[in-house]
């Protein structure tokens, strides 16, 4: 096995190079195929991945490239499967875990919150634990609530982690490389919702660093903060709140852990003003952590306490209507918009 | 015919040197030489010394909590005798002797258990993974381990080493499938000492044996005598070749008892007979070995002697670097959280504040705050 060095990108195209559009499952399939041509080390194990090219089809034609020994799929089981990588990680390898759904992690608790993140750490630093999970995250569209974890809330508590959550097909791919790359546990959070979504995506190799934000839209009045699928409502909100006279500053925080505070306090500095939104259930959430540091860091710049769109407090429903009301969506945030700078 | 029979099976025990000393010549002639019996031997008075002394180290508060090995040392000594020294060994926590054998110092197992994680941090060329106190996550990892060895073409397999208690958890039949189902090069050892602390093995399994748990995966599967040297080594070995030769699993229950505690946290006269501990203190490996040594004019009570107060010196030095150790660094516990600490992480181990994450300058003094970037744009 020839071990291949880390190649950095010279030129980072950006989102709007090129005018190829790809689907948001398309783009994640790119970055591990280019990433297991790269790097021997490299493989996918999860439930369906191989012959079924995965049972949303992220991992479509992969099998045929890289054979049975690469692309493999595993009895329904995982909390075996996880275990296993993490075995596989202390041997040198670089495992890619799909789970179906980031719900069906929670059988796997004991593995990836409990050993993979803790392995260096207990073990001196000898064995560290490469290894991307992924899979679909959050609300899919009448999953009901078994089905429909957003498991930031609970796994961003953890340390040793890293957490990467897409909003977009460019960066579900830059981030997906990074991931792979990374020699640390990832959690890749994907959206069913999202899936289908499509985007430019340049052909050309190109990275996206972990724990730095981009501005997804320029604005004086509020800085919305938010990452993963929430950022498509919050630019939403901010389409309606112009039409008012509102200008947000959207930023997309992209990794959870590391969270990139800079660029929020950056925004906020100019702003005064600042709403969270995040997919997960208010309690202990990456978006209260966020709004804790924005309040230490920008205390005598803001205008209004930060304010914050979360889920309800209640399991995903089941019903249409209701789902689409139980989630951050950009009529609560143009309301939180308007009560943070006093325009309600 | 409406009824047929479509499958049966019959479960092999092995025992080569038996609690009588009756010593199987047709198995046991050439298995192990005499120059190595004497040294494993040795490993296992030593591996006892030590929990004689880490029993008390615990009663007079210089160590946390302690499990004694005691009664079970040549499962895992025969296990690491047997297997290749590039081979992992992926112990549980009653597996010291093993460890030994392979090389790991005794002051880590101290370490460890003295609260002080750098007894984990065991060189990586001993194959060996630290102590699993968790019961079952170890065997997951052992068939990781397994299957990127196969991956990578290279001939190591793995060893995992669990109770009779760990064969209930949901990660032994995950890994067992995995291993059968994916042909993964993984030897299963279940030391079934009969009690898992106070829960006895008929609440555990109801079938006679646990090595017939790996039937159902369809894995090869042997129950050994535990307390025989000769019978784990054999056993060890065939399943080692087995393993390594077609990279699929084999499972061994290595029948054994532990005759001290659980732990030193629970007291084992409140939940087992008497009558049953003493039945198997007479089934004890270092007993039966030493009869069958001095038998065979191996060993007199001279080298047992010399031997005592070798073991009493090295031990005794162990502890003394276990002990003597300069406590840890309060800031050491940030070092090997990611493989490149984290900016956040930085700031935290920097000023000593967990909660001074917003940059107050009042909390931050003296400790280097990176500025801000302005931040990336998108179009």
């Amino acid at each position: 096995m020839t071990a291949i060095e880390m190649v950095a990108s010279d030129a980072v195209p950006d989102e709007s190079s090129g005018e190829r559009e790809i689907e948001f499952r398309d783009a994640l399939r790119e970055a591990m195929s280019e990433e297991m041509r790269r790097d021997a080390r490299v493989f996918l194990i999860g439930e369906e991945v191989a012959q079924y090219n995965g049972a949303y089809k992220v991992s479509r034609g992969m099998a045929d490239e890289f054979g049975e020994r690469r692309v493999i799929d595993t009895p329904i089981s995982e909390s075996g499967f996880a275990g296993m990588a993490i075995g596989a990680a202390m041997m040198g390898l670089r495992p890619i875990v799909e789970f179906m759904s980031w719900s069906f992690s929670l059988v796997a608790a004991d593995p990836i919150l409990n050993n993979a993140p803790k392995m260096l750490y207990m073990s001196g630093g000898q064995f560290g634990c490469p290894i991307v999970f992924r899979g679909n995250d959050g609300a899919g569209g009448q999953l009901g609530s078994t089905h429909s974890w957003a498991v930031e809330g609970l796994y961003s508590n953890v340390p040793g982690v890293k957490i990467a959550i897409p909003s977009c097909p460019y960066d579900a791919k830059g981030l997906l490389k990074t991931a792979i790359r990374d020699d640390d546990p990832v959690f890749f959070l994907e959206s069913e919702r999202m899936l289908s979504m499509k985007g430019p995506v340049p052909e050309q190799e190109y990275l996206i660093p972990f724990g730095k934000a981009i501005v997804r839209r320029a604005g004086r009045d509020c800085t919305i903060a938010s990452w993963g699928r929430p950022v498509n409502f919050c630019l939403e909100a901010a389409d309606a709140l112009a039409k008012d006279g509102i200008e947000c500053e959207v930023i997309d925080l992209r990794t959870i852990r590391p969270l990139d505070l800079d660029s929020v306090v950056h925004s906020v500095r100019k702003t005064n003003c600042c709403v969270v939104v995040d997919q997960s259930w208010p309690f202990g959430s990456p978006g209260s952590e966020l709004a804790a540091r924005v309040h230490a860091a920008c205390f005598d710049d803001l205008d209004n306490f930060v304010h914050r769109v979360h889920s309800a407090d209640v399991p995903t429903p089941y019903a249409s209507n209701l789902e689409q009301e139980y989630l951050p969506n950009a009529r609560r945030i143009c309301e939180a918009v308007r009560h943070a700078t006093y325009r309600a | 015919m409406p009824i047929t029979k479509v499958f049966s099976t019959e479960i092999e025990r092995i025992s080569i040197l038996d609690e009588h000393g009756k010593f199987d010549e047709k198995l046991g002639k050439g298995l192990i030489p005499d120059k190595d019996l004497v040294k494993l031997y040795e490993a296992m008075v030593a591996c006892r010394h030590l929990d004689e002394v880490a029993f008390r180290l615990q009663r007079s508060g210089r160590m946390g909590t302690y499990p004694q090995n005691m009664g079970q040392e040549a499962n895992s000594l025969g296990a690491a005798y047997a297997l290749a020294n590039d081979d992992w060994l992926v112990p549980c926590y009653r597996e010291n002797c093993g460890l030994f054998w392979r090389g790991v110092p005794m002051e880590m197992v101290l370490l460890h258990w003295m609260g002080d994680e750098r007894g984990n941090a065991i060189p990586r060329e001993l194959f060996c993974t630290p102590l699993a106190i968790p019961i079952g996550t170890q065997m997951l990892h052992a068939t990781g381990l397994a299957w990127a060895a196969k991956y990578r073409g290279e001939k190591r397999i793995a060893c995992t080493f669990f109770g009779d208690g760990a064969t209930s958890e949901g990660d032994f039949h995950e890994a067992c499938n995995f291993a059968a189902n994916l042909d993964i090069p993984v030897i299963f050892f279940c030391q079934n000492n009969f009690w898992a602390i106070s829960v006895p093995g008929k609440i555990q399994c109801s079938a006679p044996t646990l090595a017939q748990r790996a039937v159902a995966y369809g894995m090869k599967t042997v129950q050994c005598d535990g307390n025989d040297l000769f019978a784990v080594v054999k056993c060890v070995r065939d399943a080692a070749e087995f393993t390594r030769s077609t990279g699929k699993p084999h499972f061994i229950e290595g029948v054994t008892y532990r005759l001290g505690d659980h732990t030193t946290a629970d007291d084992a006269r409140r939940y087992r007979d008497a009558a049953e501990v003493e039945m198997w203190k007479t089934r004890d490996p270092i007993t039966r070995l030493r009869a069958f040594m001095k038998e065979r004019k191996l060993w007199d009570d001279s080298k047992e002697g010399s031997l005592k107060e070798r073991v009493e010196k090295e031990v005794a030095a162990a502890v003394e670097r276990a002990e003597t150790i300069a406590a840890p660094n309060r800031t050491d516990f940030f070092d090997s959280m990611y493989a490149e600490i984290p900016e956040d992480l930085r700031l935290q181990r920097d000023s000593t504040q967990t909660h001074g994450l917003g940059e107050n300058p009042s909390q931050l003094d003296g400790v280097e705050v990176r500025k801000l970037d302005h931040p990336e744009h998108a179009h």
